[in-house]
């Protein structure tokens, strides 16, 4: 193992890393976001809308990551308005992940028992009020974990980004690669950077997870 | 937007072409992947001491992983110690390691999931270690993995475009040279490859949902 790729080359590493980093976060939040309203459609009492969030989630959930990252890569630079590698690839990552996200959070706010919407209801509270005041409260906790986990999936899949050249670790990686010739040492490294996100977030899932199970 | 130009009968063939490799490697991942899985998740049940805790460091590490960066490994990094793996095999290596923790961790789960008096009365029958898990825990341990393997499967599909990045000619790759030949094309081609993907997955999971209502 020749550590010297690591120290010579850190400052490129880092920022791959940023990239990966950033990339990761800002997919979180707009995957987030997206996720919530389209899990809010899911049970809402419109028909149509009920219509539109589960013919959104079984459509992204079914094709590949690199397709929606290709969808908005390609797609619109055929349509004269091109984006960059990073930008198209996170907006990817945002919308692919959002379906994931959708039905966790679905899930969390059905796992709520119906008794405390009637209760909540009956006295006198709106449906928006009893979402807000009661419902969403006690699924958010519920949501943490399964959230976590995408969170972890979505580090390790913003490594598509190297594909449309957006500025990802694996990106950078190659930069060093393509310097020293040391592929196995180079990616080792890249592994490592990696691991020092992802294992400390599955540690902490797995300790809420079981905070939860003591709970219930 | 040339749809005719971009469905002529070269360019479907040439995706056909590439469809065929994306199943073939998936296919044979998703049995080799759930064997080394159920080995591996059998392990991490019973506690073996030494070979378990081995295990359980291994599927923690490949699981926090990025996939992209695996297949890149395989392809481009062993050859540094003398492992040359030729573009299917690297990708079906890739591939079946990774995916093989991820099962592993399905059957591992599955089997836990399996309430201890069941184990306890069967001991207590007579039946040994070996027969109580044979004959007791694995038939309904199974029955309960059957959903989440499936998902499995189908993210195994899906991720065989990450192939991409070591130029397998699978699907994915093909769709993007046909890209490549005209703006014209772009829209009309990444529809037809994401029904094509649709359609493989939905066929998956009916079959599951088939499996299910026949277990329940």
């Amino acid at each position: 193992m020749d550590f010297t790729i690591l120290t010579d080359y850190f400052d490129v590493y880092l920022e791959g890393f940023r990239g990966t980093v950033l990339s990761s976060l800002l997919a979180l939040i707009g995957s987030f976001v997206l996720g919530a309203l389209i899990a809010v459609f899911r049970i809402a009492p419109v028909r149509p809308l009920r219509w539109f969030g589960t013919g959104y989630v079984e459509f992204i959930r079914n094709i590949p990551l690199l397709l929606v990252v290709y969808m908005f890569y390609y797609g619109p630079s055929a349509l004269g308005l091109p984006l960059d590698g990073f930008t198209a690839g996170t907006i990817g990552l945002a919308v692919y992940t959002s379906s994931f996200i959708a039905e966790a959070i679905r899930a969390g706010i059905l796992a709520i028992p119906k008794g405390q919407t009637e209760a909540a209801r009956s006295s006198g509270l709106s449906y928006a009020q009893t979402m807000i005041h009661i419902i969403l409260p006690q699924a958010i906790k519920l949501v943490i974990p399964p959230l976590g986990n995408q969170f972890i999936n979505l580090i390790k899949n913003s490594s598509v980004l190297t594909i449309v050249a957006g500025l990802d670790l694996m990106y950078f990686a190659d930069i060093v690669n393509a310097d020293t010739y040391r592929t196995f040492d180079t990616y080792i490294f890249v592994a490592l950077f990696y691991l020092a996100l992802t294992l400390p977030l599955s540690y902490g899932v797995r300790v809420w997870e079981r905070r939860l199970e003591r709970k219930y | 937007m040339d749809f005719a130009g971009a469905y002529s009968a070269e360019n479907l063939r040439f995706l056909a072409d590439g469809l065929y490799v994306t199943l073939i490697v998936a296919g044979a991942s998703i049995v080799l992947s759930f064997l080394i899985g159920c080995i591996v998740g059998v392990i991490r049940y019973t506690r073996l001491p030494v070979l378990s805790p081995i295990m359980l460091v291994g599927v923690e590490l490949i699981r926090n992983l990025p996939l992209l960066l695996i297949i890149f490994f395989m392809r481009f990094a062993l050859p540094e110690v003398g492992i040359k793996l030729g573009l299917v095999a690297a990708t079906i290596t890739g591939l079946t390691i990774f995916e093989a923790a991820m099962i592993a961790e399905i059957v591992r789960g599955g089997l836990a999931s399996i309430d201890k008096g069941q184990i306890e009365a069967a001991r207590s029958s007579g039946l040994s270690a070996m027969q109580t898990l044979w004959h007791i825990v694995l038939p309904q341990g199974l029955r309960r993995m059957v959903p989440p393997l499936v998902s499995q499967f189908i993210s195994l599909l899906k991720d065989t475009s990450l192939a991409v990045v070591i130029s397998l000619p699978e699907l994915m790759h093909h769709a993007g040279i046909v890209i490549g030949h005209g703006y014209t094309y772009t829209i009309p081609i990444l529809l037809l490859v994401a029904v094509i993907y649709f359609s493989v997955n939905f066929v998956l999971s009916v079959i599951s949902r088939r499996l299910e209502t026949r277990h329940a």
